[in-house]
């Protein structure tokens, strides 16, 4: 039993309860009620019709709790046993409940969680243990995140900007343990392309693929990170590649750049080189102008850098970076204050010829790593120019 | 969605403004003390926020190899040490300001006279496992 496939379901099963008149709330807890119950019943009893079997028992999970809380306050209210034909739900539905779970009044994490679990359809356990927290601090982020978002009317159109930025973490979040939040936010966001036609939407899915193409190579056995330059290019996922840019062409075909149209524009000038030596460092260049332009972000212009230096050479890298040290306010004292910047530099001076202090912004750079693999790979190349042959 | 450890020492940070050893309170004023700790901790986990707290016994042993075949060697406890851990919190937030806003109400804890402790407590980002898929350019 396709488990996946089953979760491909919840948006539209808890599209048609809320449609019924059921508040999210309640209708969200009723349709997990109702995937446990696929996930244990189907394997030996496989329903005709998927769909219908799911909103058949969540409807009588939602009408069974619902009774239980009328009856804990003495309420008889008007509960329709049988419900109204009412619409069915549809792609409409489905749009609704990204925009309610990435609503503006909920935080990065709790938007992330709720996705998670009423458009994906993953249990409160699989969410705590991909975040690493207790399932109880995840259960009372759900809930909280529920509560919310409970004045907000279903039927309001939502900002599509908050959604693929909520995607865009939990692809970003990679994986670990037994819930790949990044083939997740892959399928996530299909399914968000298949409910509505915009050109960042599909910028977005195409980036995702086209990152997802290297991900076996980014690493090696041992979990230790392998740089773009040094990745077995035949090892990337050429299917994943071709439909990246397929996506990313017809929506470039739009006129309408964003984000990660631009982003996506770069991971695929990368996935097509044959090898590092081939990239097309020029356009690449070209996309980060294109970038600095829509976000004007310092991570943008650090990442242009290196381009610029693959580009133009070393020096020209480390005079865009001196640009982007000059408009920076705070960057003396305790060094830059933007992540990787140090790791930047020490790739750039070291490509200059500089070893001495290459050795010692890769030290720094380690030391301001936020995470481990990045840490150690930082360490190694410090570790490399300080005791390797042609050591300075 | 970041990890921090807020963490507590008994010795090694700066003096607290309230700084009465906790053996010279009123048993009411230790309750109020550990009341606090406590609902604290629930609300954090109210608020979808809270991992782990833990207190540690304030003696342990050091222990290191000693080479193959042998048994490790310990020693201590040092009284010269200067950094004592106390106990810590790990909390799982949105952003750096949240998680210093947490520590800075961790910090009004009731001491001696039911007033807040003032207590300085250390608060230091985890390190994640690895790095965000898209982000980085040397990868």
């Amino acid at each position: 039993m396709d488990e996946a496939l089953i979760r491909s379901l919840t948006p539209g099963v808890l599209g048609v309860l809320v449609r019924r008149g059921a508040d999210f709330a309640a209708a969200e807890d009723a349709v997990q009620d109702a995937l446990i119950e696929a996930v244990r019943v189907w394997p030996t009893d496989p329903p005709r019709d998927a769909k219908g079997w799911l909103v058949t028992v969540a409807w009588r999970k939602f009408l069974d709790a619902t009774r239980a809380d009328a009856a804990r306050r003495r309420r008889e209210d008007l509960v329709e046993e049988e419900p109204a034909p009412g619409p069915v739900a549809s792609a409409d539905d489905t749009l609704q409940l990204y925009f309610l779970c990435a609503h503006p009044s909920l935080t990065p994490s709790s938007a992330v969680a709720l996705t998670l679990r009423a458009v994906g359809g993953l249990t409160t356990r699989q969410i705590a243990q991909a975040y690493l927290v207790p399932e109880a601090t995840m259960a009372q982020r759900i809930s909280r995140a529920k509560r919310t978002v409970s004045g907000v009317r279903f039927d309001q159109p939502g900002d599509v900007a908050t959604v693929l930025r909520v995607l865009y973490l939990v692809f970003n979040e990679g994986y670990s343990g037994d819930v790949d939040l990044a083939a997740e936010a892959i399928r996530l966001t299909r399914q968000l392309a298949a409910a509505i036609d915009h050109p960042e939407v599909a910028g977005l899915l195409a980036l995702m693929l086209l990152h997802h193409a290297r991900r076996a190579t980014r690493t090696a056995p041992d979990g230790s990170l392998v740089p773009l330059a040094e990745q077995d290019r035949g090892r990337w996922d050429t299917k994943a590649i071709a439909e990246g840019v397929e996506i990313l062409q017809a929506a470039l075909a739009r006129d309408r750049l964003g984000e990660f149209q631009a982003q996506a524009a770069i991971a695929a000038l990368h996935a097509d080189a044959p090898t590092a030596e081939e990239t097309d460092w020029v356009q690449i260049v070209e996309w980060y102008d294109e970038l600095a332009a829509l976000t004007d972000s310092p991570v943008v212009r650090l990442n242009r850098a290196v381009a610029v230096g693959e580009a133009d050479g070393p020096r020209a890298g480390l005079a865009a970076l001196a640009e982007l040290d000059a408009s920076s306010p705070s960057s003396s004292g305790r060094g830059h204050p933007l992540p990787r910047h140090a790791a930047v530099a020490a790739y750039l001076h070291e490509r200059d010829g500089d070893l001495a202090t290459a050795a010692r912004l890769y030290t720094e750079a380690a030391h301001k790593a936020s995470n481990l693999a990045e840490r150690d790979y930082l360490t190694r190349q410090a570790a490399r120019l300080n005791t390797g042959p042609g050591s300075f | 969605m970041a990890k921090y450890l807020l963490l507590k020492h008994y010795r090694g940070a700066p003096a607290p403004v309230n700084n009465v050893p906790m053996d010279q309170w009123t048993p009411e004023e230790i309750s109020a003390h550990v009341q606090f700790m406590n609902d604290f901790a629930a609300r954090l986990e109210k608020t979808g926020e809270f991992v782990d707290g833990q207190a540690l016994a304030p003696e342990g042993s050091w222990v290191r190899y000693d080479g193959e075949g042998r048994p490790p060697v310990t020693d201590g406890p040092f009284a010269e040490t200067k950094d004592l851990i106390a106990g810590w919190m790990v909390i799982d937030v949105d952003s750096h300001e949240r998680a210093v806003e947490l520590a800075g109400e961790l910090s009004a804890a009731p001491g001696k006279d039911g007033k807040p402790i003032h207590e300085w407590l250390e608060v230091r980002p985890f390190l994640a496992a690895k790095p965000s898929t898209t982000e980085c350019t040397f990868k």
